[in-house]
């Protein structure tokens, strides 16, 4: 009889339930099957090799380099992409310039996010005038076009701060000034995300609970509400890179974004229509560039977007 | 109704009044307006000192900004700085419709330049706009009626590309195809930069050949995304109960479709178009430049690079009362659109 009892009570290991995915797992699961947010992961890992690795092939100095007695000279084997209006040799260029776009945008991310989520976190879980204040100034910067905004402060700014140096490279100032400008001009709609998921948590038990036992609200604001709201929180930052990218492209393409000699994907193409007829490898090559980023990163982002979704990941496997 | 539009509008003016000062307090830190309208010449110190007293310059800012709102024509100037005050300052300010002299073109009003230049941003936009709802909404319900179908999944992916293209890129590519590439193979082609060519003249035709690529690329980008998000609203809303009621009771499915579904799934619609609308007015910056369109957003690029303050300023002010309008616009179609929706 006993012996029985213990037999049955023991399942064999193989009977035994896996342990629930965790959460991590889950999304990643779900991720993988969105097969073009995968094609984006490895199209945007060839492009940060791209970026990286190409200064063992070609150094900054040679991007900066003019010759103006080889300007405008179509691709050939030594200037695999040709050269610019002043000579210099667009692969190269590409190379530093896709460097500086990518650092732009994971940078005025970082920026946006940080803005974003101290607005809308403090909005939403103090409410009250300080709710009221905060969310007039973020209608107001919503009012004003981004774009003319974002011409308005590069224009002002982009030659106001000396070079820099960083990596071993020289910057020019401007780039600060825009990644600042897109950082800054970009948070309102997060800050509005995040305050409404905030409006809605602080009500829950669990926050009561935090509250009762004396937590202070700094702890409850970033240990207890802001994980519950991570998931949109990454969704927009991953767009917000491309936004970035887009953004910076628009300024530099006009002339008041990032200043020459530094290159950018977006400086590049600065004049670019004006040779639409003679010299089309001026915009293609950054061009091309820019559109495949961005467009991997979307891809990305709507990946998450379906992975993180709470509704999906309830009913998930 | 009324009571409610004339509260919307009572709100706005705060909004405009929190914009005027972040704008003044942006540009006034940028560039500098006497060396501006000297132009290539070095403006003497004595005329330096003396045109910043006119125009008011050596005010602490605060002051400046009232000079700007209501003018300054209720205040004496000390021209020469001797103590006794010689004129009435010449502005009437904003409130008063005067956004201050250009100081590039000079003799013009900022108004006067941007109400040149108005029109042909509005003849581009205007068609351009109309273009765009239509084809996103006939897309987007297309796509959602077929969800899944090949079609469908064309469609979306093409409107994702779409959508993430960036503006300039696609109106390159469109003038490098259509116009460079189709005159080198002997086909028809399109004109690339201006409104219409100086040897044939202002006619109808040569501005409508005009606008085909700046409206191609323009609608491009956007139809990818409103046809998007139609489709998604027009999915959400074909599987509730009161569409079966409609079928249900014997309604045609065009009925359905346009009296039901549509006008449900096109309110979170109307107000994604209503906030891009205004944007137009300044945001074609791009699109203008690269095809030499002769509008506002042009116009305010190259003031902007030449600091020149006043139009600058005149610009984004109209752009954002646009706005201001607009979402009262939104709203009382919204309310036209759902009647759930009452303001009292």
């Amino acid at each position: 009889m006993e012996t029985n009892v213990t037999k049955t009570n023991i399942p064999a290991i193989s009977e035994v339930e896996k342990p629930p995915l965790l959460l991590s797992q889950l999304v990643f699961l779900r991720f993988k099957r969105h097969k073009m947010a995968v094609a984006g992961v490895f199209i945007l890992i060839l492009m940060i090799c791209y970026a990286i690795g190409g200064t063992f092939f070609k150094t900054e100095a040679f991007s900066l380099v003019t010759d103006t007695s080889i300007r405008l000279n179509a691709p050939s084997s030594v200037h695999l992409f040709g050269t610019d209006a002043v000579g210099r040799d667009i692969l190269a260029r590409t190379i530093y310039g896709g460097q500086i776009s990518l650092l732009i945008g994971l940078i005025a991310m970082i920026l946006e996010v940080i803005v974003g989520v101290l607005i809308g976190a403090i909005a939403g879980y103090y409410g009250g005038i300080l709710d009221s204040i905060l969310m007039r100034f973020t209608e107001a910067m919503l009012n004003i076009p981004q774009i003319p905004l974002l011409l308005v402060l590069g224009k002002m700014l982009s030659d106001k701060i000396s070079p820099i140096s960083l990596f071993g490279r020289q910057f020019s100032g401007s780039v600060i000034v825009i990644i600042a400008v897109i950082g800054l001009t970009s948070w309102m709609g997060l800050a509005r995300i995040v305050r409404a998921n905030f409006l809605s948590l602080r009500e829950q038990e669990f926050v009561t609970a935090a509250r009762c036992t004396g937590t202070k609200n700094r702890s409850i604001i970033f240990e207890h509400i802001l994980p519950n709201t991570m998931a949109p929180i990454i969704v927009s930052a991953t767009l917000a890179v491309a936004n970035a990218i887009i953004s910076e492209a628009y300024v530099s393409f006009l002339g008041v974004g990032v200043m020459p000699p530094t290159a950018t994907w977006g400086n590049m193409l600065n004049g670019a229509y004006n040779y639409i007829e003679s010299a089309p490898w001026l915009w293609i090559f950054p061009g091309s560039l820019i559109v495949l980023t961005v467009l991997s990163i979307n891809f990305i982002g709507d990946g998450l977007r379906d992975a993180l979704d709470p509704r999906a990941l309830t009913q998930a496997e | 109704m009324v009571r409610y539009i004339i509260r919307r509008l009572l709100q706005a003016i705060p909004l405009l009044f929190i914009i005027s000062i972040m704008i003044f307090i942006l540009l006034q830190s940028s560039g500098d307006p006497l060396a501006t309208m000297g132009g290539r010449r070095t403006t003497r110190p004595e005329d330096r000192a003396r045109l910043s007293r006119i125009m008011g310059l050596d005010q602490p800012i605060y002051l400046q900004y009232v000079y700007w709102l209501i003018g300054n024509d209720w205040v004496q100037i000390d021209v020469d700085n001797d103590g006794t005050p010689d004129t009435y300052g010449q502005r009437k300010g904003v409130l008063r419709g005067d956004f201050g002299n250009s100081l590039v073109n000079r003799g013009k009003t900022a108004l006067e330049l941007i109400n040149e230049r108005l029109p042909n941003t509005l003849v581009l936009m205007i068609p351009a706009e109309i273009i765009i709802l239509f084809f996103s909404l006939v897309v987007g319900i297309y796509s959602a009626l077929r969800q899944y179908s090949l079609t469908d999944q064309l469609i979306t992916t093409g409107s994702f590309i779409g959508f993430s293209m960036p503006i300039f890129f696609v109106a390159l590519a469109s003038m490098y195809i259509f116009a460079v590439n189709f005159r080198k193979w002997g086909l028809p082609y399109l004109p690339t930069v201006g409104m219409f060519d100086p040897k044939v003249g202002k006619t109808f035709g040569q501005v409508a050949t005009h606008m085909i690529l700046p409206i191609f690329s323009m609608s491009l980008v956007s139809i990818s995304g409103y046809s998007r998000f139609v489709r998604s609203q027009m999915l959400e809303v074909i599987s509730q109960d009161y569409i079966r009621t409609a079928y249900a009771k014997g309604l045609s499915e065009r009925m359905v479709l346009i009296g039901h579904a549509l006008k449900n799934a096109a309110i979170p619609f109307v107000t994604l178009v209503g906030i891009d609308i205004p944007f137009l007015l300044g945001g074609a910056v791009i699109t203008e430049t690269i095809f030499g369109w002769p509008g506002m957003g042009r116009l305010f690029i190259d003031h902007l690079t030449r600091y020149d303050t006043p139009v600058v300023m005149g610009i984004l002010m109209l752009i954002s009362l646009a706005v201001v309008i607009c979402q009262l616009l939104t709203d009382i179609v919204y309310g036209w659109l759902d009647p759930r929706i009452r303001y009292n």
